[in-house]
């Protein structure tokens, strides 16, 4: 009989140690999946973590994981000071789209105007368009106590048709000969978020990310918000008693949260992506989620975390090419990561203990 | 930062050059939107992939990525692929365009095929299938074969390529029976099984006898299997296990013969940037088998506009022709050209209801 | 446009069937949520049951031995997260989300070689004469028989919430978990329990989708029922009888859009198909002033601290 005892403080030994033997274990049961699939077990993991790191093309794949990481570890960011104080926001993937479409709508109205404020104000207009969507889950949670998850993922199915409308109506580029999708504004100097140096894969939603992780950091070690968000988190009755305004954190939260996500689409159209397309949205709104958990909350686990879930969509796509491995086992692999990385977390807050339960 | 960049072109450059001395055999990618199981865009591009394959032996290595986003991620992978050496890329969606030129305008030695498209470089060619081509001989079929005078149609988007084929199966229909009425139901998916086998029995239930698909998925053939006296056409892929009621013919994509020539041509050092759209007569757009629950004399028709087409002899879309609005499109005689086929906005007169905008 | 052409029987026949998916899934997952645990893996599960049923009717050649290897497909999923909520103690929303990407996968490498294979029909229940009743025969007596399943299952999952112990003990430990412990109740096990019914429940709604409305496999062919599903318990307020409702409405908006296409209406597709959702965030405001609420312990963890 294995039983869990809550340990008194969490492990540090353990929280450092976990998501070294989650990968590991990952790296075993996935190369396994990879041996039934008929490919080498070794070599397919090798490509899949050594390659893009430390293997010919690195050079190239290094800047690529900025570039597919900042806008996971930006809304990541947001979403898990959310989470730390029981706030539930998953919806980020709907404020994503709608900081892409504020954002890209800004710059369009003035096309092709070059001056230098389009892009400052892409930003903005970005930032709140995330901020309003957000906003809609926490003032319905504030005023009427509605459950924020489920509004807020609801928002993401509507922010999701918004975007077809968008791009096959108002933002399409009237000199698409007819395609769906807005003008790519890699083409329009004032508005593109081009790489800050060439070829470094350095964009400005990548300083905004490094940002918001140390703004996380600091707030959350050092601000008195910081200790607000983690008492109600961990003790809501107390906070309320340390004078905490629930309804303001809420706000916070959840604005905060919107925020970023805004930035990330706005930062992603405007750069790597380029335009307002019917399938805009891949998913970074979920698998931020994902990415907040695996850094378990924490702003410097997030980075990592970012970084790893990154690495295995790169290394993935490099597997499928090389070796032909099929996208869906690539899949199964990144779910086995996540599966190993949440069940092992236990040991982190818990101790197994061996032998015959007490009896209490 | 000049250092880097001069660093980072070095190090590209590099990257080319051992992957093109490493190899003899002729390295192809190719980038697909969604997965090579999916029944019909991607699975027929990864049809013509095999049957390269098959041709070219040992002389060719295929590689393939399959459900790759546009956007970014399909701009890394086209350059991984450069970086390991391909010598040619077919991109297979019209959302790869911009990425494409992007990645060829930093591979130079790369030639790129962009399925769709419009935009071109020095290395970069685009190729489209003249599908149109094939629905005049759905409508001719359709026009023909219908009792209800109602023919069903599942469009995805409202975009050029799905209009042109409205209005081709329209006229041909029409031509042959001037009492047809189309109805057309927007799915605003490419692939939505669940959606299209709704929207093929609401037309059904409408009355509709005939359902022609813009839509991948089989679901509106088993729809109108269990409907009983209603035919379909094939999309994409033949989808010959529905024949020969529903199914009673199909419009197949058939890219072999197209990658296996730009194959070569890079093999032979003859290949050039182009803008192909081929249709019936070079074999990119191939007419599945017409089935026995077509009429004789209405299949000897069909066959014979097909080869019409295949032979240049006969344009789908020859005047005298009017817009929707009654104004003048073609007059007595006259083609369309390219150009307007290519961004075509508008229906044909004698259709009704508004594309939606 | 000519509105005469859209026969409301065949459109409210429609309804029946085109419901039935997300009907069953989401029946499921409301007495997963009834029990206290969000799970967002019901795509997963959906999708894994279709295929997996596809494959057991391919292979018996009996549609109904597929819906129940599809039930036992989405059960077998639901299974991981049972070991990761229930014995790892890890968040479920992240839980859930990774079992819709573990699913989406891990279907897609079943049905490898699945694409393009017809399964065989399940045909439409005879009902005698009831389905020859003008009117209603169509519309309620001439459908397949996991249509009156599905319903049979809605009525049940009611009835054994309200009136029995068993639906009792699940509600309490929905409610507050650390109560239900202090009673005497083993919540995990309730738990893990209706979270195999959930993964059950969407497993044949997933086989609905393969088996009889497409019919066929292709990879990714839930096409986001399983979210559909999950707003649905929602916007039912967690109870049965409103699930039957909403996924008639659900159902009914896309049936609803398509017949108004097809009858020649102008229509502005995108605020139609967003509508269902804007309803559904009306419903929880409105639902927030009446004692009807989620769960209480929805989403928390539970762990027996002695």
């Amino acid at each position: 009989m294995i039983r869990l005892d809550k340990r008194p403080q969490p492990s540090r030994a353990m929280a450092l140690a976990t998501p070294l033997l989650a990968v590991l274990a990952t790296m075993v049961f996935g190369g396994l999946l990879f041996a039934v699939l008929g490919e080498d077990p070794v070599q397919s993991i090798l490509t899949i973590f050594w390659q893009p790191l430390f293997g010919e093309f690195a050079f190239y794949y290094r800047p690529q994981l900025l570039v597919k990481g900042a806008p996971l570890v930006l809304i990541a960011m947001g979403l898990a000071l959310g989470f730390r104080a029981g706030i539930w926001n998953i919806g980020a993937e709907g404020q994503y789209i709608m900081g892409a479409i504020f954002g890209a709508a800004a710059a369009l109205a003035f096309y092709p105007l070059e001056a230098w404020w389009i892009f400052p104000l892409m930003v903005i207009c970005g930032g709140l368009g995330g901020l309003l969507w957000a906003m809609i889950p926490g003032l319905l949670k504030v005023k009427f106590g509605t459950n924020e998850i489920l509004v807020s993922l609801m928002l993401v199915y509507v922010a999701e048709q918004f975007l077809s409308s968008m791009s096959l109506g108002l933002l399409k580029n009237p000199e698409g000969f007819g395609f769906p999708g807005s003008r790519n504004l890699q083409q329009y100097a004032s508005a593109h978020n081009a790489e800050i140096i060439t070829g470094s894969g350095m964009h400005w939603g990548v300083v905004a990310a490094m940002i918001a992780v140390i703004f996380a950091y600091v707030l959350l070690t050092r601000h008195r918000l910081g200790f607000a968000i983690r008492v109600t988190g961990e003790a809501p009755r107390a906070a309320k008693f340390g004078g905490v305004n629930p309804a303001r954190l809420i706000l916070f939260c959840l604005g905060t949260s919107g925020l970023l996500a805004g930035l990330a689409g706005m930062f992603e159209v405007a750069g790597p992506a380029g335009q307002i397309t019917l399938d805009f949205n891949v998913g970074y709104g979920f698998t931020a989620i994902i990415v907040a958990f695996l850094g378990r909350l924490h702003p410097v686990g997030i980075l990592l975390a970012g970084g790893l879930m990154a690495l295995t969509y790169i290394g993935g796509d490099i597997a499928q090419s090389q070796l032909g491995l099929p996208a869906a086992a690539i899949q199964v692999f990144q779910g086995m990561l996540l599966f190993f990385l949440l069940a092992l977390d236990v040991l982190t807050n818990y101790r197994l203990r061996f032998g015959a339960a007490e009896v209490a | 930062m000049t250092f880097t960049k001069l660093m980072a072109t070095a190090a590209l450059t590099l990257g080319l050059a051992t992957g093109a001395f490493a190899q003899e055999k002729t390295k192809v990618g190719f980038v697909y939107v969604g997965p090579v199981g999916d029944g019909g865009w991607t699975y027929e591009h990864n049809q013509a992939r095999l049957a390269l394959e098959e041709e070219f032996g040992d002389q060719v290595e295929t590689v393939f990525v399959e459900s790759v986003a546009e956007g970014p991620d399909s701009e890394r992978v086209m350059t991984q692929m450069a970086l390991d050496g391909a010598d040619l890329i077919f991109t297979t969606s019209f959302g790869y365009m911009d990425p494409t030129i992007n990645v060829a305008a930093k591979f130079p030695d790369v030639k790129f095929e962009h399925a769709t498209g419009y935009k071109r470089a020095d290395n970069v060619s685009t190729y489209s299938a003249r599908f149109y081509e094939g629905r005049a001989i759905q409508g001719h079929i359709a026009g023909s074969m219908t009792e209800s005078n109602i023919i069903g149609y599942i469009g995805s988007f409202p975009i050029p390529e799905v209009i042109r084929g409205i209005n081709s199966a329209y006229i041909h229909a029409k031509k042959v029976n001037p009492d047809v009425e189309f109805k057309i139901i927007w799915a605003y998916t490419w692939f939505d099984p669940a959606k299209e086998a709704d929207a093929a029995k609401v037309l059904i239930e409408q009355g509709a006898d005939v359902i022609l698909q813009h839509t991948d998925s089989t679901a509106p053939q088993a729809a109108a299997q269990e409907a009983g006296d209603v035919i379909t056409f094939g999309q994409a892929s033949d989808m010959i296990q529905y024949a020969p009621m529903p199914r009673v013919s199909s419009i197949i994509d058939d890219w072999a013969p197209y990658y296996i020539a730009r194959t070569k041509a890079v093999m032979d050092g003859t290949w050039t940037s182009t803008d192909t759209w081929d249709g019936i007569g070079p074999g990119m757009v191939g007419i599945g088998e017409i089935s026995d629950a077509v009429p004789a004399e209405v299949k000897a028709e069909a066959l014979a506009m097909k080869d019409a087409i295949a032979s240049g002899e006969y344009h789908p879309f020859t005047g005298p022709l009017k817009k929707q609005d009654g104004s003048d499109w073609l007059a007595e005689g006259e083609t369309a050209d390219d150009g307007t086929l290519a961004g075509m906005n508008f229906y044909i007169e004698g259709l009704t209801g508004e594309i939606p905008q | 446009m000519d509105l005469s052409v859209i026969n409301p029987i065949l459109l409210l026949a429609a309804l029946m069937s085109a419901a039935t998916p997300i009907l069953l899934a989401a029946t499921g997952e409301l007495v997963v949520e009834r029990a206290g645990v969000l799970n967002l893996g019901v795509e997963g599960m959906m999708i894994v049951g279709a295929i997996a049923g596809f494959i057991v009717a391919v292979n018996t050649g009996s549609p109904a031995m597929g819906f129940i290897g599809a039930a036992a497909g989405g059960a077998i999923l639901s299974l991981l997260f049972v070991f990761l909520t229930q014995v790892a103690l890890a968040n479920q929303v992240a839980s859930g989300l990774g079992l819709t990407l573990f699913g989406l996968g891990l279907s897609a490498l079943m049905g490898q070689s699945y694409v393009g294979v017809k399964p065989p029909r399940m045909g439409d229940l005879d009902l005698g004469p009831l389905s020859d009743i003008p009117v209603l025969g169509p519309i309620l007596f001439s459908h397949d028989a996991m249509v009156y399943i599905g319903l049979l299952m809605v009525a049940c999952v009611w009835a054994t919430l309200k009136y029995t112990r068993a639906g009792l003990v699940l509600r309490a430990v929905g409610e507050n978990h650390d109560a239900a412990h202090a009673l005497g109740y083993k919540v995990k096990r309730i738990r893990a329990l209706a979270i195999l019914f959930g993964g059950a429940c969407a497993g044949m709604g997933g086989a609905y989708i393969s088996l009889i409305r497409v019919p066929q496999w292709t990879e990714g062919m839930t096409a986001g029922v399983g979210w559909i599903a999950l707003a649905l318990v929602v916007f039912a307020s967690w109870k049965p009888w409103r699930v039957l409702l909403g996924a008639y409405l659900f159902g009914g908006i896309t049936q609803l859009q398509l017949n108004l296409q097809g009858a020649g209406v102008a229509i502005p597709v995108e605020y139609l198909a967003m509508s269902p959702y804007i309803v559904t965030i009306i419903v929880l405001v409105t639902l927030s002033a009446d004692k009807s609420r989620a769960p209480g312990s929805l989403g928390r963890i539970f762990h027996a601290s002695h």
